[in-house]
Parts: structure tokens; C-alpha cells; sequence
């Protein structure tokens, strides 16, 4: 055994960036080795992204210092990081779809290397190849799944003299086999001797790939560590700080009466990205969570908008307590005992510009705020003000603008103004997504109540985590098509990664007898 | 180091501001230009904004302006709220001044002012019929209002041309492209016969008070709202944007159609082929510099109604050319699109930060 | 109809054609890196008017044109300094420069309304002009209109063949990703503006010194607006444009067509021709909705501000 310090790949020390309101990093130090699978940990909004693209060179430091392989650095921009050996994968890829995946690699190149666009193409199937991750460099990124295009950011990356690679959140995005081959890839990666940044808050990928940690809370770094050596819920721990529960356990329920029932629902998007959905069958009953896993774009959001009305299925029923609400408009829907809480918090569940009072309107109108055509603004405003109350939503008060409150406490507003109309079925897509651990807890707790109070519930997620801990029964969706839905405690993650990759067989209701 | 710096919430002063600016850069501008042309700013910048406003005969005249311009501006706030791009105001003015002024001149011997209800309604049909070919052309084949509403707005100019220099050409006028005089009992009532301001001035505060009302208290107002803020959010709350496209689209029509007509069956008295200053696009940065609201509205047709006096009146006392007007204009537009990024940033100070 | 009449009319398709063609390449490069500049009527106002005041105190057409393409690059710097660097809204910023430019041409060209001035003339490539019919039609012409032809192909190629064209494309599509790779998003939008500024200028130009050498207050009638739904028309491809340019050209010529018939249509008519043109290709566009959707740059009009 050696006792020779290897030489540091990178050094961050003192690193400090405020936006306005927002210390995103606090005096941050950081040291990275070569060949090290370096975890960033923390929850959403700890600082994470925001120091990896400090390292990128997409965003300067206020203060702090970067030393790169022994030397001061003060990098100017990305290109300038990719010529020091800098790579990254951002978690909202930066492709562009109506290009080829060699165009798109050529554009992040400098110019000398990418004249020859056939010699390019070469080295992206032999560089693709050789790490196990096929691609062809002629296909248009548009046509790639989403998997394959995480493929092309990392060969982007490896088609340079590569030292350091940066992944933020990769994994969110991917099946559980998906993430199994990216793993492989990058286990090799770092035996070759390139360091790897992996940006995550899910413990158990970190604790199978990385031989170091830090973890970052609000901005400051909160502990360091070998994830090996120390168990998740230390982890856990660091991340959240004392004062969180980690852990919730909710009671499983069963469910009482069918709330909803959904035939043969068949859907054509007009959109050329969009998802076919072809005979969907699906029971919700009163009083339990139905728990809906997938990859983003494989028709989770078809069926939330034809659930709420703002697309018209082809064909097929969709009962709502024995009425066929198929052909019914939103707001009938929702006159009904429908709520929806939407993926898209600011630019679809609430108007970014207007004030909190005027998007509680937004959906519950028919909740006797209006008349005759005119709106009772005084009703509106209580109405506000008890979501805000009840759900704790922070906010300077209720004329506060939508786009002024913090992610999670908007959320909660949402939330709250759906759930506040007593709904027999609320469809939540993706209700945790990006919200702090407090906020998080608070949806979760009130998704439960309600449904202790006998509603029925359709969440459809990508947090696997969360599915498993709500819902009472769990199924996939993949390119449209259903998979069985069982009780959440029959399914393995085993069984729900093939039922997220389409590895299944009936289009249905029929496994649950 | 100036820089900007994103405001977590918009700025509610600096709504109200920026319109301020914009006047007082554009009068720094003018005075410049003014000089440059080798006039004393002051005095040229005087006969601008102040002389034609020296008198009880300046402010009917005013009167005169705002009426078309607010009638055109209230409409299209309609428009810009739903995020409705119409560009038309200008063709339904001269469409709604084409019909109306078609119904006037089938009633030349009219005695009973009546005949002013068949010619109104003939004007507000006409101008909402042509904002509704776009509203048709929006919803059902999704072509471009802004573009949609350009044409339009050439193809009424030359449907007016034509008409005047063919069927509705007054026989007895030498052939000058002018249709006949409209008989007494068809020109609006005015307040004062020494003065040219007549009631549509009524009409024009009567539908600012009741749009008004309608964006600020109904329920349809308030989809318009949601529409323009945030498409998504509207489809969301299932709201149709087709019929409140619809609505937007032929209620501007109708006013600018109203406007339209107001102006022959008022101080023109006939169909001639320069019907209209640019009021439909003029009424345009009305909407932006009164805000979207209707008092700033009141106040912006006042101004716009003003540059378009004052580009008379240096005509006239210091020959200079009444395109100033529109140029004073272009420059308010600019320089208020530049100042509302106040809005939504700030610019704060920045020592340069030594990096080690 | 007789030879002469299909060689004039083929003729004139040509003259007529071109201006759009310039304004719409200039417009399209621009639209291809994410800005939409509704203020081409404004710009090709103010660079017809400066071209046309320029020749007539200097006598020289070169610098004329020029002075017109300088123009149109002011009035487009403008623009960019709103669209880009401010990030207003960039259909308001396009109306005000309509609004601006047209009042500025109006304020500039106001002595110089009736003056006539003899216009460039025609160079005629030795040899292919005198092949029968298609040497009038295609070799005869003033230089701008060989000159258009040229530019087009340099966009053509940029956009086929070329890192800057694919940088242009980033751009347009996802300003944050081009960011993110290392593309300075303003400076390449700023480039693509004032190329469209540029070509509008000339193109302004082309009208006040050689297509009707006068100058009137709002003499472009429409042409910039016509050229925007040109652009939509062409799917955001230059070869597009070409062809629809001509098509155009065609449509707004009509009048000579039916010189040679017994139909006869009061001129105020005639005029509507390319504006109803202009609609009914609108209309038929819908029918390919999604693939002209798919075809517009996907930032378009939306304005781009870094994080710093």
C-alpha cells in the first residue's frame, strides 16, 4: 500500500454565489481525486446545481477560489472547462432535437475537430461502442428516447481528453435497467482514472457507485464522507438536518366503492411528439392511492389531460361515480367532484403573473364564487386566504404573485386549492417534484388524509421512493400502454422496472382478482 | 458596475413609471432633434405639446382625436389582454367608416336624426364583421392575427379607394374620389356649434367605463385575463380560446367599426380616401403606455391625440413636416418597451468584486 | 397571349419578386437564431427613403445603396438592443419599429416626394441575353436582382454546410443548452438581426432606386408584412423562399396579365391581389399545421436573458 498522496483533480475552497433572496453557496469547499466517484448530496435547492455550474464555467462565483490539478483556475465559460477536461451532463439535457446527434456533438467542439463531420462520426461509434452505449450519429435527437439522449450528452463529453465528468440528477430520468447500464459505463470511466462529480439525492445510487461524499444543506457544506463507510441514514441525516423526520410510514388502505373507471380509452395526440394511448383500462376506487411509475414522456401526461378534460379522448369511457365524463368539458368535470393538480406548477396550475387571489379562481370557481357571469371577489379572497392558512403557504400575502413564492410553498397553495374543494377523485402529477422536505412531508400528509376521508386518488410520479410510500396500489405506464396495477406491497422494484420498461403483457385490470 | 438584476416580484411603481420616462426621454429626444434641426427646443417642443392646447377650441379638438382613439384603444386592450395580436384596428375603422358611411348615403334627404341609428349600427357591423374575418381565420385555420390583420387593414384601404373613385363617388362632385356630403340628419349632434366635438366623445367614455367593469369584475373578463397570461393555465381551467378569441376579435371590431363611422358622420361628413391619421395604430401604444388600464388609457389617447396636433401645428408655425407625429410616436413606443424592463429588474450597483 | 406578353410578365415576376426575397432571407436568418423583427416594413421604409435621398444629392447609386444597407442595420441595431439585450417583447418592439420607421421615412423623404430620378440600369450578360425570350427574362436585369440570386445562395450554403449555420440553428432552438455549450447566444443573435436589418435596407433600397425610382410616403405598401408570411410560407427554408417569392411576384403583377384579356378590373381591386395572396396562404398553411410548427425555430420570440 502506497502512502503517496495522489495529486488533487480539483479543489473548490470558499466558493460563495448569491442570487437575490438566495445564498445558493456558502463559503463551499471541495476536493475531488482522480479516478474518485465523488457524490454531491443534498435536497432540492441545497446549492447543488448551482456550484456544478460554477465548476461549467456557465455561472462565475461571487468569491472562492478553483484550483484545477495543482493550478489556480478562473474558468470563463464552458468552452473553457471542456478545454481543461471538464465535461457535464446536464439533467435537463442541452441538445437540440431538430439536429443530428453528430451535429450536436460537433457544435460543442472546436471548430478544427468537427470540419470533418464523416471522421466525426467515426469516433462517436467507436468512442459509443466502446463504452457500451450504441448510438448512431445520423439519427435526429428528436427520435431518441430519452435514455439515448443521455447517451449523447456523455459521448459529447468522452470525445474529449476527458478528467472530470459531471452528471446532475442523471438518473432521474431513466428505468431502474437504464440506470444499471449508466452505472457500468461509469465504473469504467472511473477505472480508466476520470473523476466523476455524480449530483444526486437518492442514497442507495450513491451508496453502489461513489467512494466519496459531500453533502451540502442550504448552500453550506454539512459533512463529508466515504458513503462505504457510513450507513443511508447518516446520510439522510446530513442532507435534511436534526430537526426533519426521515422517516413516514403510512398505512396501507383498502379501497371501498370504483370512483373511477376508465375503458377503453384510446387517444391520438395532434402534437408529433406526443404519446398514442390505445385501449386503457383503469379502476380507482373511494378511499385509496393509486400509484401510477414511468419515464417522463410515455404518456402520463396524455392521460392526466384527458382525465381532465383538456384533451377529448377518440374513444372509450371515463366514469367519475357512474357519470361518463368523457365528453364533459373541464370545468363540468370538476362540477362533478374532479381536481387535478398538474405537473407544471408555474405556467399551468397557477398564472405566473397574478396574484394568489386570482389563482385560487382559477379552478374553483364553480365553488360558488362566481354568479350570473360576475365574480364574488370577496368569496375569492376567503377562499384564498383559508388555502393559505391551511396549507401553510408562505407568501408576503394574499396578492403576492404566483411566480414570487418558492417552489414547494406554491405547490402547497395548488395543492390546497384543489383538495380544499372536497374533490371525489384528485389526479396529482408529480406532487413532491422539486419542493423541499418540508413541503413534501405537508402534501404527503394531506394526500393521505384525504384520502382517509374517502376520495379517491391517481398520483402519477418518476419518484419511485414516493410511489412505494403513498400509494396503496402501484402500476407503470410505457409508451401509453398500462401495466397490471397491484398492491403496492406485492410489487417488487424488480417487477416495476420491468413494468416501466413495457415488459409486460395484459393492457390492464385483469392480474387484481 | 451597473447590472441588472431580477426583481423576485414585478414592480408595481415602475408599471406606473415607466410610461413617465418614456414621455420624458421622448421629449429629450424631440428637443434634440429639434435643435438639430435649428430650431430653440424649447420653443419648438412649446408649439408641439402647449399651443395647440391653448385655448377652449384646442381641447374639443382634442376631444375630437380622443374619441377615436380611445374607442380603438378599449378594444384592443381586449385584444393584448387575451394576447390576441390584432394589428386591425386601422381596417376596421375604415370598414366601419365604409359601411356606415354606405348606410348615410342611402338616406340623403333623411330630415329625423333616427337615421343616425341604421348608420351607427351599419359602421359598428361593418368594422365587427372585418374583425370577425379574423377571428375566423385565427380559429379555424390558426393564420397569424398579426399578418391576418396587416392584410386586412390594405385590403379595406383599397376597398375604400375603389369605392370612392367608383360606386360611391358623389356624381355631382367633379370627379373628385369623394362620396356626396351626408345629409344634416346623419351627422352626429355636437355639443356647440362653434366647435367640431361632437357626442361620440360619449360614446368613447361610455365603453371605457364598461370595459372596464367587464375586465375588473366578470367572469369572462377574467378568462380573457387568464388567456393572455398563460395559455396552459387557461386550457387547464377549460377555457376556450376560440370563443373568447372570438369575442375579443369582433368586440374591437365593433368599436373600431363605431370609431370609424363616428368620424364621416362626424367632423369629415363624407367618404374621402384619407379617412383616418393612423388612429388604429396609433391607438396601439395607447394601449401599452396607458397599461392596459383604462384611465392610463384615457390619459395615453390624450397624449397620442395631442402628438397628432402638434404635428399639425409645427406644420403650420414653423414648417416643419407633420411626419413628426410619427416619429414622436415611434420613439414613445421604444423608449416605454425599454423602460419596462424596470418592471421585472433592477439595476443595482455592483462594486467590481476582486477575484483571487 | 403573345411571346411578348408571357416575356414581360416572366420579366416582372423577376423584378417583383425580388425585394421580397431579400427582405425574407435577412428575415429568416434572423427568425433561424430565435428573433422574430415584425419591423421590416419600418426598416425597409427608412432604408428605401436614405437610399433614394442619397442618390439624389450624390448622383451615385452605390453609395446610395449603402447608405440604405447602413440604415437598415441602424434601425435593426435598434431593434436588437431592445429585443436582445433588454428582452421586451419582441412583437411590441417590432410594431414600434414599424410605427418608428415609417414616421422616420416619412420625416426624412419629405422633400424629396415627386422628384424622379433615372434608376440603375440593366446589365446585360453578353451572350445569354440574346437567346430568345429567356435572355429578357433572366439576363437582362439591373445588378441587384443577379446580386439577390447570389446572396441567397451564400444563405443557402450557410444554413446546408456551415458551423455558423448550425450555431444559428442552436440558437433558435434552445438558447440555455447553446448556452450551456459555450455559444454566446446575444452575440449570434445580434449578428443574425442585422444581417435581416441589412437585407431589408437593400432591399429598401431596390425599391426606391430601381423598381420605382421616386420616393412616397409608405411606398413599401405592405411589402415587409408580405415577406414575414413569406418566411412562414417557406418553412423557414431559403429554397422556399425563392419560389415564393416569385409566386408572389406573379400574384402582384396580375394586372399585366390581364392587359392582354378583356377582363377588366378597376386598379384599387387589382391592388388587393397580393394581400388576399398573402391570406389565402396563410389559410392554406393550416392544412400542414404541425409540420410548419415543427419547422419554426422552437424560441422563437422568446427573449433569452443569462444567468450570471
Amino acid at each position: 500500500m502506497s502512502l503517496q498522496q495522489p495529486t488533487e483533480r480539483l479543489r473548490l475552497s470558499g466558493i460563495t454565489k448569491e442570487y437575490p433572496g438566495c445564498l445558493a453557496n456558502d463559503a463551499i469547499d471541495l476536493v475531488v481525486l482522480p479516478g474518485e466517484t465523488h457524490a454531491l448530496l443534498g435536497e432540492n435547492g441545497a446549492g447543488k446545481s448551482t456550484l456544478m455550474k460554477i465548476i461549467y464555467g456557465v455561472v462565475r462565483p461571487d468569491a472562492g477560489t478553483i484550483t484545477w490539478q495543482g493550478e489556480k483556475v478562473q474558468i470563463s465559460g464552458p468552452a473553457h472547462a471542456r478545454q481543461l477536461g471538464v465535461g457535464m451532463v446536464f439533467q435537463h439535457f442541452s441538445l437540440f432535437e431538430t439536429l443530428t446527434v453528430a451535429e450536436n456533438i460537433a457544435l460543442s467542439l472546436p471548430a478544427e475537430e468537427s470540419r470533418d463531420m464523416e471522421a466525426l462520426s467515426r469516433r462517436i461509434r467507436e468512442i459509443s461502442e466502446h463504452y457500451g452505449m450504441a448510438l448512431d450519429p445520423d439519427r435526429h435527437v428528436h427520435t431518441l428516447s430519452v435514455g439515448a439522449q443521455q447517451r449523447v450528452e456523455i459521448v459529447r463529453c468522452l470525445l474529449q481528453d476527458i478528467r472530470l465528468l459531471i452528471l446532475d440528477e442523471p438518473t432521474s430520468v431513466l428505468t431502474p435497467q437504464e440506470v444499471r447500464e449508466l452505472f457500468r459505463t461509469l465504473k469504467t470511466l472511473a477505472a480508466e482514472g476520470v473523476s466523476i462529480l455524480f449530483i444526486s439525492h437518492k442514497l442507495d445510487e450513491v451508496t453502489e457507485l461513489c467512494n466519496a461524499a459531500t453533502v451540502l444543506r442550504n448552500g453550506k457544506v454539512t459533512g463529508n464522507c466515504n458513503p462505504q463507510d457510513v450507513t443511508s441514514e447518516d446520510l439522510a441525516r446530513m442532507m435534511v438536518g436534526d430537526d426533519t423526520p426521515l422517516n413516514q410510514n403510512y398505512q396501507k388502505a383498502q379501497g371501498g366503492n370504483t370512483a373511477l373507471q376508465i375503458k377503453a380509452l384510446n387517444f391520438r395526440p395532434e402534437d408529433p411528439f406526443g404519446v398514442t394511448i390505445e385501449g386503457l383500462n383503469l379502476e380507482v376506487k373511494a378511499g385509496e392511492i393509486l400509484g401510477i411509475a414511468g419515464v417522463a414522456g410515455n404518456g402520463q401526461d396524455e392521460l392526466c389531460a384527458l382525465l381532465s378534460g383538456e384533451e377529448m379522448s377518440a374513444a372509450g369511457e371515463i366514469n367519475l361515480l357512474g357519470n361518463n365524463i368523457s365528453r364533459l368539458l373541464p370545468e363540468a368535470r370538476r362540477k362533478l367532484g374532479f381536481a387535478f393538480v398538474p405537473e407544471e406548477r408555474l405556467g399551468r396550475g397557477a398564472v405566473p403573473n397574478m396574484s394568489l387571489v386570482d389563482n385560487a379562481l382559477l379552478s374553483a370557481s364553480h365553488r360558488g364564487l362566481k354568479k350570473n357571469g360576475w365574480i364574488n371577489y370577496g368569496k375569492v379572497r376567503d377562499y384564498a386566504l383559508q388555502v393559505i392558512d391551511k396549507y401553510n403557504v408562505k407568501c408576503a400575502n394574499e396578492d403576492a404573485q404566483a411566480k414570487s413564492l418558492s417552489g414547494g410553498n406554491l405547490q402547497k397553495f395548488i395543492i390546497g386549492r384543489e383538495i380544499e374543494q372536497k374533490p371525489k377523485l384528485l389526479v396529482c402529477s408529480h406532487p413532491t417534484w422539486g419542493v423541499d422536505i418540508g413541503a413534501a412531508i405537508l402534501i404527503r400528509h394531506a394526500l393521505i388524509n384525504l384520502r382517509d376521508e374517502g376520495s379517491a386518488i391517481v398520483v402519477v410520479s418518476e419518484d419511485i421512493d414516493e410511489l412505494y410510500q403513498i400509494s396503496d396500489r402501484i402500476g407503470a405506464i410505457c409508451d401509453g400502454k398500462l401495466s397490471p396495477v397491484r398492491p403496492t406491497n406485492e410489487v417488487g422494484i424488480e417487477t416495476l422496472g420491468q413494468w416501466m420498461a413495457g415488459q409486460f403483457s395484459n393492457g390492464g385490470e385483469a392480474a387484481h382478482a | 458596475m451597473l447590472k441588472l438584476e431580477k426583481r423576485q416580484s414585478d414592480s408595481r411603481l415602475m408599471g406606473y413609471m415607466s410610461p413617465v420616462i418614456a414621455i420624458v426621454m421622448t421629449l429629450i429626444c424631440g428637443a434634440l432633434l429639434f435643435a438639430f434641426l435649428g430650431h430653440n427646443p424649447g420653443e419648438a417642443l412649446y408649439t408641439f405639446f402647449i399651443t395647440p392646447l391653448e385655448d377652449t377650441y384646442g381641447w374639443t379638438e382634442l376631444g375630437v382625436k380622443v374619441a377615436p382613439l380611445l374607442l380603438c384603444a378599449m378594444g384592443l386592450t381586449l385584444c393584448y389582454r387575451a394576447q390576441i395580436w390584432n394589428i386591425g384596428a386601422e381596417g376596421q375603422f375604415i370598414m366601419g367608416a365604409l359601411g356606415g358611411g354606405y348606410a348615410a348615403l342611402q338616406f340623403l334627404d333623411a330630415e329625423s336624426s333616427w337615421v343616425l341609428v341604421p348608420v351607427l349600427l351599419a359602421g359598428a357591423a361593418s368594422g365587427l364583421a372585418w374583425g370577425g374575418i379574423a377571428a375566423l381565420l385565427k380559429t379555424r385555420f390558426n393564420a397569424n392575427e398579426i399578418l391576418t390583420t396587416i392584410m386586412l387593414n390594405y385590403i379595406a384601404l383599397n376597398l375604400l379607394l375603389w369605392a370612392v373613385h367608383g360606386p360611391l363617388k358623389d356624381p355631382g362632385g367633379f370627379n373628385f374620389p369623394e362620396s356626396a356630403m351626408f345629409a344634416d340628419a346623419a351627422i352626429l349632434p355636437l355639443f356647440s356649434d362653434s366647435y367640431r366635438l361632437n357626442i361620440s366623445i360619449l360614446f368613447a367614455l361610455f365603453f371605457m367605463v364598461a370595459i372596464w367593469t367587464l375586465m375588473a369584475r366578470s367572469w369572462v373578463g377574467y378568462q380573457i385575463h387568464v388567456m393572455g397570461e398563460d395559455a396552459k393555465a387557461a386550457k387547464y381551467a377549460g377555457f376556450s380560446s376560440k370563443t373568447l378569441t372570438w369575442v375579443v376579435l369582433l368586440a374591437c371590431g365593433a368599436l373600431a367599426g363605431l370609431a370609424g363611422v363616428s368620424e364621416v358622420s362626424g367632423p369629415i361628413g363624407q367618404l374621402v380616401p384619407q379617412l383616418s391619421p393612423g388612429y388604429g395604430y396609433a391607438a396601439i401604444i395607447v394601449v401599452f403606455l396607458g397599461r392596459m388600464h383604462p384611465l392610463g388609457i384615457l390619459l395615453a389617447s390624450m397624449l397620442l391625440a395631442l402628438t397628432f396636433m402638434g404635428g399639425e401645428m409645427v406644420q403650420i408655425q414653423l414648417s416643419l413636416p407633420k411626419s413628426l407625429t410619427g416619429l414622436f410616436q415611434g420613439m414613445l413606443l421604444f423608449f416605454l418597451l425599454a423602460a419596462d424592463l424596470l418592471i421585472s429588474y433592477r439595476i443595482v450597483f455592483q462594486p467590481r468584486t476582486a477575484r483571487a | 397571349m403573345d411571346i411578348d406578353l408571357i416575356t414581360n410578365v416572366l420579366y416582372a415576376t423577376l423584378k417583383t419578386g425580388t425585394p421580397l426575397i431579400l427582405i425574407a432571407l435577412g428575415e429568416m436568418v434572423a427568425e433561424k437564431s430565435g428573433v422574430l423583427n415584425l419591423g421590416q416594413e419600418g426598416m425597409l421604409l427608412v432604408g428605401a427613403a436614405v437610399g433614394f435621398i442619397v442618390a439624389s444629392l450624390t448622383g451615385n447609386y452605390f453609395l446610395a445603396a449603402f447608405c440604405a444597407i447602413f440604415a437598415g442595420m441602424m434601425m435593426s441595431l435598434v431593434f436588437g438592443f431592445l429585443s436582445i439585450t433588454l428582452a421586451a417583447n419582441q412583437v411590441a418592439t417590432g410594431l414600434a419599429l414599424t410605427i418608428f420607421g415609417a414616421g422616420l421615412s416619412a420625416f426624412l423623404g419629405n422633400n424629396y416626394i415627386g422628384i424622379g430620378l433615372e434608376g440603375i440600369g440593366i446589365w446585360e450578360i453578353p451572350l445569354l441575353s440574346d437567346i430568345p425570350v429567356i435572355g429578357k427574362v433572366l439576363f437582362q436585369h439591373d445588378p441587384l436582382v443577379y446580386l439577390t440570386i447570389i446572396l441567397f445562395a451564400v444563405v443557402y450554403w450557410v444554413f446546408r454546410s456551415t458551423r455558423l449555420g448550425l450555431k444559428i440553428r442552436a440558437v433558435g432552438e434552445n438558447p440555455e443548452a447553446a448556452n450551456a455549450i459555450g455559444i454566446h447566444v446575444h452575440q449570434i443573435r445580434y449578428m443574425a438581426v442585422l444581417f435581416g436589418g441589412a437585407m431589408t435596407g437593400l432591399a429598401g433600397a431596390y425599391l426606391s432606386l430601381v423598381y420605382t425610382p421616386m420616393w412616397s410616403d409608405g411606398m413599401s405598401a405592405g411589402r415587409g408584412w408580405i415577406a414575414l408570411a413569406l418566411v412562414v410560407f417557406a418553412s423557414w427554408k431559403a429554397e422556399r423562399i425563392l419560389l415564393g417569392a416569385y409566386l408572389f411576384g406573379f400574384a402582384s403583377i396580375m394586372h399585366l396579365v390581364l392587359q392582354g384579356t378583356k377582363f377588366e378590373v378597376a386598379p384599387n381591386i387589382m391592388a388587393m391581389l397580393p394581400y388576399v395572396a398573402t391570406i389565402i396562404v396563410l389559410v392554406w398553411l393550416s392544412s400542414d399545421a404541425i409540420k410548419t410548427k415543427m419547422s419554426a425555430p422552437k424560441s422563437i420570440g422568446q427573449p433569452y436573458r443569462p444567468m450570471s
